[in-house]
């Protein structure tokens, strides 16, 4: 089909603070115990009075320097005006012509196997608070919906780009970037399920014909509650605009915007019903509230507190450590825990290029296997980095190596799990690489006679008769070197 | 100039504040809410060359709290303004139309 997809997204963050943005309850996920975390100024009853949070407004402002967006040096909150029953003042207190924050990118990595990157720009992040949430009656008997307001006043960042994503694969690199740098600088959690991070998708499509480029109306999705609802509500969206401009001829500017919902289950957008008047929020500044103005020692300050982001350490993965963008990518999206985990390993057993393929390959696999977190997983650095650092040190195999990661994992007692502990597997099956050549030698000399056969096949030119040879001497010397052994028996065969 | 206030921006701004004027009462208010704005429009007599617009009335910025949990209010006390409540919710005539 010759048609490009257009896409910007507002996203909406849950900051991660312990309190409201205008008061002191608490923002704890607590569906179970409705309307317990209210007060007088979160419920919108006459007289309160709301305060600015300290740590909302140094998460959004930590945010907004990792997106490169500009920060305002005067700042202030305004009204926004509309009824519905989650919203108990009448209106919500947001951000409208003077944002904190405006003007920035994130860049995204578009090709994970050249690390391709493209940059998203960003029109403007603003702070505003969070509704309450409304439970409808789905008997169809027409019952009363259920408000329930502890999430009303919850600190929320909502981060705008520019239309400059061009497919359902573009758009959910972005949340993913935005994500893993967002739980990077711990100012979300991004719990999609708990409505940590909540996306709308403007879609339209630009349709090429006879060098003509025409733009279909508008459309807002909403309701996208996973990454993988964004992509597909995309796919599906761009699609159904194509067909419909087939049919009407409709184009951008001859319909007003439309707001769709994704419907999970159908994997269709449906139409919201428009409301009868178009949106007045008849904005104002909100008088209870004052200003904030931003000095450049504040904004200092953020700037030397800041981690480093996660596309900065992807290249100095790939530097440090000699590792292909694909490598680096799949350690750095597993987030800054995982990360961390690596660059522990790493600088425990010298060898960064080892560090990162056996984190990404057997701690990973184990992880998946066992369903375990990092943070739960039963070799931590400390030990995992030692076994490494033995491999490196040839005093055990790498094969070697990996039975002692297995032995420890199938601890029964995980507490006993300690750089000792290797020592005493190592001890206990033989495992440390016979340096003494002697030895090995009286073993290999021992295998050749008893298998007279195989020696006199190795030497009628049936090269693969070494293997078993190999592999019995191996199974006698346990922690033998399997090189050191072939070179060893390839050199007693020669005699 | 005052923005003359007709009856049909009355009548838009009622349905925006939820609130139900008889025809009567449309033209009553037109009137009143226009003698307000021509009086507020005085204000256009001041010559304001040059001078930055005032984006709030407070003087003061920069006013915050720290983010520590106080008390919130028992959920009793929370509903109990409220029209119609189930004792744990807030209730409220069936939601039709989503935002």
């Amino acid at each position: 089909m010759d048609y490009t997809t257009i896409i910007g997204l507002e996203v909406h963050v849950q900051l991660q603070t312990n309190t409201k943005i205008f008061c002191g309850c608490s923002t704890k996920f607590n569906p179970d115990n409705p309307n317990v975390q209210t007060c007088p100024v979160c419920l919108g009853l006459p007289g309160s009075l709301p305060v600015m949070n300290r740590t909302a407004f140094d998460l959004a402002v930590k945010t907004a320097i990792a997106i490169n967006c500009q920060i305002a040096r005067f700042t202030k909150w305004d009204r926004k005006q509309y009824y519905y029953p989650d919203l108990p003042k009448g209106y919500q207190i947001s951000q409208y012509d003077l944002p904190f924050s405006h003007d920035g990118w994130l860049e995204i990595v578009i090709n994970k196997e050249t690390g391709e990157k493209k940059k998203i720009g960003i029109i403007r992040a603003h702070l505003e608070e969070d509704a309450g949430k409304n439970t409808h009656d789905e008997t169809g008997r027409g019952q009363d919906s259920q408000v329930d307001l502890n999430r009303a006043g919850t600190p929320l960042l909502e981060i705008v780009s520019h239309p400059d994503l061009r497919s359902a694969q573009e758009a959910k690199e972005y949340l993913e970037e935005l994500k893993l740098l967002l739980t990077y600088l711990e100012v979300s959690d991004c719990n999609m399920q708990e409505g940590s991070l909540r996306c709308d998708a403007n879609v339209n499509v630009h349709i090429h014909r006879d060098g003509q480029k025409i733009a279909t109306p508008l459309v807002e999705i909403k309701n996208l509650n996973s990454f993988r609802n964004v992509e597909l509500a995309i796919e599906f969206e761009a699609d159904r605009q194509y067909r419909q401009w087939q049919q009407d001829g409709k184009t951008f500017g001859q319909v007003n915007k439309e707001t769709r919902g994704y419907d999970a289950i159908r994997n269709i957008t449906v139409a919201q019903r428009s409301k009868e008047e178009a949106a007045d929020y008849r904005y104002f500044p909100d008088p209870d509230l004052v200003p904030v103005t931003v000095e450049e020692a504040y904004l200092q300050n953020v700037i030397d507190s800041m981690v480093e982001f996660p596309a900065a350490r992807r290249t100095r993965f790939i530097q440090q450590y000699q590792l292909s963008n694909y490598d680096a990518a799949v350690i750095i999206d597993q987030g800054v825990v995982f990360a961390n985990f690596v660059e522990h390993v790493a600088k425990i057993c010298g060898d960064g290029k080892q560090a990162c393929n056996w984190v990404t390959q057997d701690v990973l696999r184990e992880m998946n296997d066992r369903k375990l977190t990092i943070e739960g997983f039963p070799v931590q650095p400390p030990v995992l980095g030692e076994i490494l650092k033995r491999i490196n040190d040839k005093k055990i195999t790498i094969k070697s190596g990996r039975e002692i990661f297995l032995n420890l994992l199938n601890s029964e007692d995980l507490s006993t799990i300690s750089v000792a502990r290797i020592d005493q597997i190592i001890q206990e099956q033989g495992l440390s690489i016979v340096a003494d050549s002697g030895q090995l030698e009286a073993v290999i000399v021992a295998v050749l006679a008893k298998n007279a056969k195989a020696v006199a096949d190795f030497k009628g030119g049936k090269q693969s008769a070494v293997g078993s040879l190999i592999g019995q001497a191996m199974k006698e010397m346990k922690g033998a070197d399997p090189a050191t052994v072939r070179e060893l028996l390839l050199k007693k065969l020669a005699e | 100039m005052a923005e003359t206030l007709d009856i049909e921006k009355v009548r838009k701004v009622a349905v925006l504040a939820r609130l139900k004027l008889s025809d009567a009462e449309i033209g009553d208010y037109a009137t009143k809410l226009g003698n307000i704005l021509k009086y507020v429009d005085t204000l256009n007599e001041v010559d304001t060359e040059g001078v930055v617009p005032m984006v709030h009335a407070v003087e003061l910025s920069n006013v915050f709290r720290a983010d520590e949990v106080q008390p919130s209010l028992p959920r009793a006390a929370a509903l109990q303004n409220a029209p119609k409540t189930d004792g744990t919710f807030f209730l409220v005539p069936q939601i039709l139309e989503d935002k």
